[in-house]
């Protein structure tokens, strides 16, 4: 069998401040386990300039470990897997958030799960065993495991954490879900995990630390819960 | 593919419900003392305080149990430290950004 190389998607909008930490940690953490990787960058013409800072580390750590496939515009996220799938050379693919709330460290994690049992899909769970978050208060911490209890109530979807988005799928696996999946923003990937489990592929979980933005505002207004609750019942109703 | 989760709740709920009302408006010749009877009229309503006692029970022991991943926060943040003076090395023209 051919040495796995796995492909880091990071899609990216004004993370300036950011990128050059994620990918240094990256770099750390790949190189120091002695992983065949590439991080591909795919950036939605983000006013503050990542795409510079991007091209600045190419340059530092090379074109064949960091790849720059940007996009002029604001797009999806789904379509931004979509443009970076395209791009992979990987037999892998692992997605996750550029702002450092998904530590790069848990990669091998990921990978050493997905090998000893064979998966087609690891998920990062916040929800289980060591698995927390930093940077919470506690009305953050309720309206989360509510929005948990309520989805694994309806959805049994055999999986502790859908809303995260730290993930490592086999390549073909992640084409073949988004080419299924309807959902927008993180509802995306609550479908993704529900989906892969209509479709019988094996689903593990590492439990991960998440360490809530360091740089930039994080997200939770009353949109949000509108439309996780949309979300819930689409599936609720269709899966 | 299975039935959708809704399906599944309906037709539990449905079963639920014709059997308790079969029961509870005696259409079926099923002879029940009338302390049975006061169970059964109380029952749905019973099962419905019984799951919002869970529900509170479980969101609020799995609030309290969340991990707050201090330590590896800290952990963080002295990478970025590492991180800001390594690529300040390797000439990374943006450092004089960093904070």
């Amino acid at each position: 069998m051919a040495r796995n190389k796995y492909s880091v998607l990071l899609p990216t909008y004004n993370e300036r401040e950011n990128l050059p930490f994620i990918i240094w940690l990256l770099v750390k953490h790949f190189s120091e386990s002695g992983i065949d990787y590439e991080v591909i960058i795919i950036d939605d013409g983000s006013p503050d300039g990542t795409l510079q800072v991007a091209e600045e580390l190419q340059r530092i750590y090379g074109k064949d470990k960091i790849v720059l496939r940007p996009r002029g515009q604001k797009l999806g996220l789904g379509t931004a897997y979509v443009h970076g799938i395209k791009h992979a050379t990987g037999n892998f693919i692992i997605i996750m958030d550029a702002d450092m709330s998904h530590h790069p460290k848990f990669i091998p994690e990921l990978i050493k799960k997905q090998e000893t049992e064979n998966l087609d899909i690891v998920t990062g769970t916040r929800y289980s065993g060591d698995g927390g978050v930093f940077g919470w208060d506690l009305k953050r911490k309720c309206i989360s495991r509510v929005a948990n209890f309520i989805t694994q109530m309806l959805l049994r979807p055999g999986v502790s954490d859908l809303t995260g988005s730290f993930r490592l799928y086999r390549k073909e696996v992640l084409q073949k879900l988004i080419d299924a999946c309807v959902s927008k923003g993180y509802v995306f990937q609550m479908e993704m995990i529900v989906r892969a489990r209509q479709f019988n592929y094996t689903i593990g979980e590492v439990p991960i630390s998440f360490v809530d933005r360091v740089y930039g505002e994080s997200k939770l207004g009353g949109q949000e819960i509108v439309d996780f609750l949309k979300g819930i019942l689409y599936l609720f109703a269709t899966t | 593919m299975a039935f959708p989760k809704l399906f599944q709740w309906l037709a539990g709920i449905a079963v639920f419900l014709s059997v308790w009302s079969a029961l509870f408006f005696r259409l079926v010749p099923v002879k029940l003392s009338q302390p049975w009877h006061d169970v059964i009229s109380v029952l749905p309503l019973y099962l419905l305080i019984s799951f919002a006692c869970y529900s509170l029970a479980v969101v609020g022991y799995r609030v309290a149990t969340f991990n707050d991943c201090v330590v590896a926060s800290e952990e963080l943040k002295k990478q970025v430290e590492e991180a800001k003076e390594d690529l300040k090395r390797k000439g990374y023209k943006y450092a004089n950004e960093f904070s």
